[in-house]
């Protein structure tokens, strides 16, 4: 027997590490890499073994699973059904990822194709209970699969989301000395590099199918869409139309109003509770998604108003404001402009930012109640409270905190529990003390009003059929809601002892406020009537407007059952939610985005990172939790800024605008389209309407994958036309770098147009390099979406600059550390000392330290560096011990030690060494 | 269409009972349910399984050489013909028809699951080729109008016609 190998091809690898692992004697025989082995196929194909009868098996597999069977080890059914995987499912992405990681340089869209693959191996990995793949024992499906992904898993930086089991049996197989030796003896030690020359002879692979198995579809890129004949003449026919005299977009006149025989879109997105900064997943879950809708309903011709507001009423308002020593006004006028600030910063473009403590609150929200009472919807109820005696009142949600009875967390609030996530009733917390005093609370009743949902439930259920069956929820909205139907709906009380609230115009209840989710809701319709007066022909105007909510789905219930319910009850005539966005969560690294941990990025720290707003837009948008959780981190960030942002999109929109410059003295070129020019046009044609059709049904994350594809194809187009070459040729190449800069810059135009909902600094900025007509954008978005050619031959551009920065692994990482968790503390809670040792932020001049009125704290800087350095010293001796596994009483000692110094440190930066809320600083 | 494949399969194996199957993901990857151990997913594992169910093991190969040269060839319909791109089409037939010039059979002078799963999936090309193409690749024409001959093989597919006599005699280039 003879195996025939060449170095540098990947499928050699399985069947050398078999050969090497089964001792069947063969003889082996190092080929060039074109050396054509097996006579009756057209192309070189290697591995090939030569059986005893002649035949050749030139499929790796075969040859494997041969070798095994000939040393004497059957091949089960499970070995079958991994080789058969292996085969079908995982060579084709690999194959895509191995060209696209050693040729093209695209190592993290490498990492996504395979992620789906590798999370399916995961998971079988994780229910099995061998040692290995089939059984306690290495057969040839871990032998295949091992040297399979090897290029990739033994490269220590390959990133492709949570991959413990499979790097834990990657070891395991690897370390037999047969797989080690194999590897060696085909990839020299120089992994992807020593794979070059074989992948460029290979075609270029393309996947015609997305993963099969039943996958979560992460990144993958999306199959290539094939292109059909009609398609192209269509795309040429468009793009000639010169931009018609389509009148340029009017500014927009402020009150806007609904308008007969227009589609009038009413947008909301959920109203940001006043008493904190909001972080990065507040951001995204609500007003950013909205404002990315706003923007592009705006391009696409809707009459639109999109309005938000702080919600300000509540316990949580009167808590802040006692612990900042104001009233509860001063708190929400304090915080209601840090919200504004924060949202102009991310260009959140709302025609109108409110806020719920205003005259007309009260007035509709007493409206809604008496016309709710006169209808017989609200019941009459007493509930056991705990009561305070020492500070003479009720004690509501978060004035008390106790040991939760579901999972016996200390700090439970009288709402919910932190660590279960459990709703609790105050009166069932164990051991309850009232937050402000500290003092054991006693249980009174109290009377209040309920809205009677069991009695509004049919209506409910017969609009909620009509709206979900015809508008656009999100699965997330519609089983959220399913869920509190099945369960049956109860009576909900709406009144709260509080004196920080819409008061409750019936005299039986004059001493109570209203409940805040009562109250909160009704704030988009008084925030409207502060916009404008006719505020009733956006809300109570059903048939003529439709709206869209944006929050995230743990806001869901109160948008789409109670809400709805008072509003029905009310009888009024009130539009009603048409569509109903929400989102999953955004995690934060590793961990959720804690308020009172202060871990995560906030709303007002985003600038202060040097990262401008529309990366920050960018990545948050792309990944957008939509569908499922997801994650933001650093790493991923600062990879997509610069592989999508600056290599992608920058590097062709750049590459476009600096071609007109340079070779064509600023105006746009004549164009003499050729086939290729025209299959360019049509399949950006192709992904212009898809961007359309995921964003008018509100898919914004994948609609954002659009524009990235488009440039995708716009560098690869301008890569294998090489018009800098061309201009240094003859008059017909020269003509043709002429019709390949027009085309890519007109393609740039039509990038700045799409990018305006997502990202609408640099869409500016490019609109202004290239002097686009003004009615380009909304003229291209129009209908369907039409690529026209917008920038016609002769038309003079502006000057072209870089669009993008990269954002170096350094600066990622010490943002990193700086937000990586322990912020200075909301809401004073009781700091256990951090034993944790890593917990260095303190060590960071993260924020400008505060004034020194903190009396005797002045800031000295010298020593403050100093003990910066000594902090971050000591931190590290902690590890090393920790990772030592020393004696716990030396670490406990260490450990001292190092806070120590972080309080040595705090005093000297200024601040107060028990760190006190920051969150409300000033710019 | 796999699923329509192994029931085809299964009535030419003579298993009495046909088994219960649903497919996974969007390129619909059978998947045979058992009562008895975990489930078997992909075409060539459970075509596999089901012919040693059947007591057929010939049909896999009576040697390991065989054997080997059998489970090519289901790999190869599965990773090479099923989803081939159009302009592969050509070398595909080209091959094959080099390859099968001193064969009878996939894997040499028995019938095996090679031919019946080959068949099943080079039949949906077959049907496109017009005679003179047949006529081109004269030992893969062969080859198959014998399969589908072949007792209790073809089943769910429509009998191809496939001449026998040359008609165009100057056919190579």
């Amino acid at each position: 027997m003879k195996l025939f190998v060449s170095e540098g091809n990947p499928h050699c690898v399985k069947v050398l590490a078999a050969v090497e692992l089964t001792g069947v004697k063969c003889d082996i025989s190092h080929v060039n890499q074109d050396e054509q082995v097996v006579p009756h196929l057209s192309r070189p194909s290697l591995p090939a073994l030569l059986l005893p009868s002649g035949l050749h098996l030139f499929i790796p597999n075969a040859i494997c699973r041969y070798l095994f069977e000939v040393s004497g080890q059957e091949v089960s059914d499970q070995s079958n059904q991994w080789l058969e995987w292996e085969g079908t499912e995982l060579q084709p992405p690999l194959m895509q990822a191995l060209h696209m990681s050693a040729l093209q340089g695209k190592g993290a869209e490498a990492a996504g194709t395979l992620q789906g693959p590798l999370s399916f191996l995961e998971r079988s990995l994780n229910k099995r209970a061998t040692q290995f793949l089939t059984s306690e024992e290495v057969t040839v499906a871990d032998i295949v699969l091992w040297a399979a992904l090897y290029p990739f898993l033994s490269d220590s930086s390959f990133m492709a989301g949570d991959l413990g089991q499979v790097r834990a049996w990657f070891e395991r197989v690897g370390q037999l000395e047969a797989c080690r030796s194999a590897a060696q003896a085909v990839l020299k030690g120089k992994g992807l590099e020593a794979l070059k020359g074989y992948l460029q002879k290979q075609p270029v692979p393309h996947i015609q199918h997305r993963g099969a198995q039943p996958c979560n579809q992460a990144e993958g890129e999306d199959a290539e869409h094939a292109i059909t004949e009609e398609e192209i003449q269509a795309a040429v026919k468009t793009w000639s139309q010169a931009l018609s005299d389509f009148p340029a977009p009017a500014d927009r006149q402020h009150p806007i109003l609904p308008k007969e025989g227009k589609r009038n879109v009413l947008i909301t997105s959920a109203l940001p509770y006043v008493n904190n900064v909001p972080h990065l997943g507040n951001i995204i879950g609500c007003v950013l998604s909205a404002d990315v809708f706003a923007r592009y309903g705006r391009l696409r011709g809707w009459n639109m108003l999109f309005v938000c507001g702080t919600d300000e009423y509540g316990t949580a308002t009167e808590n802040k404001a006692r612990e900042e020593g104001l009233t509860p006004q001063e708190i929400c006028d304090k915080y209601h402009a840090v919200h504004a600030a924060i949202y102009k910063w991310f260009q959140i473009d709302f025609d109108f930012f409110g806020r719920t403590t205003t005259a007309h609150q009260t007035e509709i929200a007493q409206d809604i109640f008496w016309r709710l009472h006169q209808r017989g919807y609200l019941l009459e109820d007493t509930v056991e409270q705990l009561r305070c005696e020492s500070c003479q009142r009720f004690l509501a949600d978060r004035f008390v905190e106790g040991i939760c009875p579901h999972c016996s967390y200390p700090e439970a609030r009288g709402d919910q529990c932190d660590k279960c996530g459990r709703l609790i009733n105050a009166v069932e917390l164990k051991d309850p003390l009232c937050k402000v005093c500290k003092q054991t609370p006693v249980v009174r009743s109290s009377k209040h009003l309920f809205l009677d949902l069991p009695k509004l439930e049919s209506q409910l259920e017969e609009w909620l059929e009509q709206s979900v069956s015809s508008g656009d929820w999100t699965p997330n909205a519609r089983q959220i809601t399913r869920s509190w139907l099945r369960d049956g709906l109860k009576p909900r009380c709406i009144t709260r002892d509080l004196l920080w609230g819409t008061p409750v115009p019936h005299p039986d209840f004059s001493e109570k406020v209203f409940y805040v989710w009562f109250d909160a809701p009704i704030g988009y319709l008084s925030i409207t009537a502060n916009y404008t007066e006719q505020w009733e022909k956006w809300w109570k105007n059903p048939k003529q407007v439709e709206l869209y909510n944006f929050m995230a789905k743990d806001n869901v219930p109160f948008h789409s059952v109670v809400f709805p319910c008072s509003l029905l009850g009310a009888q009024d005539n009130y539009t009603l939610v048409n569509n109903l966005i929400a989102t999953e969560y955004l995690n934060y690294e590793d961990t959720k985005f804690s308020k009172s941990r202060g871990v995560g990025v906030f709303g007002d720290m985003a600038k202060d990172t040097g990262i401008p707003a529309d990366v920050w837009r960018f990545y948050l948008l792309y990944v957008r939790p939509e569908g499922q959780d997801s994650a933001f981190s650093w790493a991923d960030m600062a990879l997509k800024n610069n592989s999508e942002l600056l290599n992608n999109l920058g590097n062709f929109i750049n590459r476009a605008g600096m071609f007109v410059s340079k070779f064509f003295e600023g105006r746009v070129p004549q164009t003499e389209l050729q086939p290729e020019d025209s299959r360019l046009l049509a399949q950006v044609v192709w992904e212009l309407r898809q961007y359309i059709q995921l964003l008018d049904r509100v898919r914004i994350r994948d609609a954002l994958k659009c524009i990235l594809n488009i440039s995708r194809h716009g560098n690869q187009y301008i890569q294998v036309n090489e018009p800098w070459k061309r201009i240094k040729g003859e008059d017909k190449d020269r003509q043709r770098a002429g019709t390949v800069t027009a085309v890519a810059v007109n393609v740039a135009c039509l990038l700045a147009a799409m990018l305006e909902p997502y990202m609408p600094t640099v869409s500016a900025t490019i609109r202004d390099q290239l002097r686009a007509p003004p009615s380009s954008a909304s003229t291209m978005l129009h209908g369907a979406g039409s690529f026209i050619c917008t920038l016609p031959a002769g038309h003079r551009i502006g000057t072209v600059s870089p669009l993008f920065q990269k954002l170096e692994a350094d600066q990622i990482e010490a943002l990193r550390k700086r937000f990586g968790g322990q912020q200075p503390e909301e809401e004073g809670s009781k700091q256990q000392p951090k034993t944790d040792a890593t917990s260095e932020a303190n060590a960071k001049p993260a924020t400008p330290a505060p004034p020194a009125e903190a009396a005797g704290n002045f800031a000295k800087p010298e020593r403050a560096k100093q003990l910066a350095q000594e902090v971050a010293e000591q931190g590290d001796r902690v590890r090393a011990l920790k990772a030592q596994k020393a004696e716990k009483a030396v670490i406990t000692e260490e450990v001292a030690k190092l806070l120590e110094l972080k309080k040595q440190l705090a005093l000297a930066e200024g601040k107060n060494p028990e760190p006190s809320p920051q969150k409300g600083k000033k710019k | 269409m796999a699923l329509r494949e192994l029931s085809s399969l299964e009535k030419s194996l003579g298993l009495k009972k046909p088994n219960k199957y649903s497919t996974q993901g969007d390129k619909k990857v059978p998947v045979l349910q058992s009562n008895n151990g975990p489930s078997l997913t992909g075409l060539v594992t459970i075509a596999t399984h089901l012919v040693r169910e059947a007591n057929r093991p010939e049909l896999l190969g009576s040697t390991a050489e065989q054997r080997a040269v059998v489970q090519q060839w289901l790999e190869y319909r599965v990773t090479k013909l099923d989803n081939c791109p159009k302009e592969e089409i050509k070398t595909i037939l080209q091959d094959l028809n080099q390859y099968l010039e001193d064969k009878v059979y996939m894997a040499g002078d028995t019938f095996t699951l090679a031919d019946t799963l080959m068949y099943y999936g080079i039949h949906r090309i077959m049907v496109d080729l017009a005679v003179q193409e047949k006529e081109k690749h004269a030992n893969v024409s062969r080859w198959f109008d014998h399969v589908q001959h072949y007792p209790g093989v073809r089943h769910h597919l429509p009998l191809l016609v496939v001449l026998r006599n040359r008609l165009y005699t100057s056919g190579h280039h």
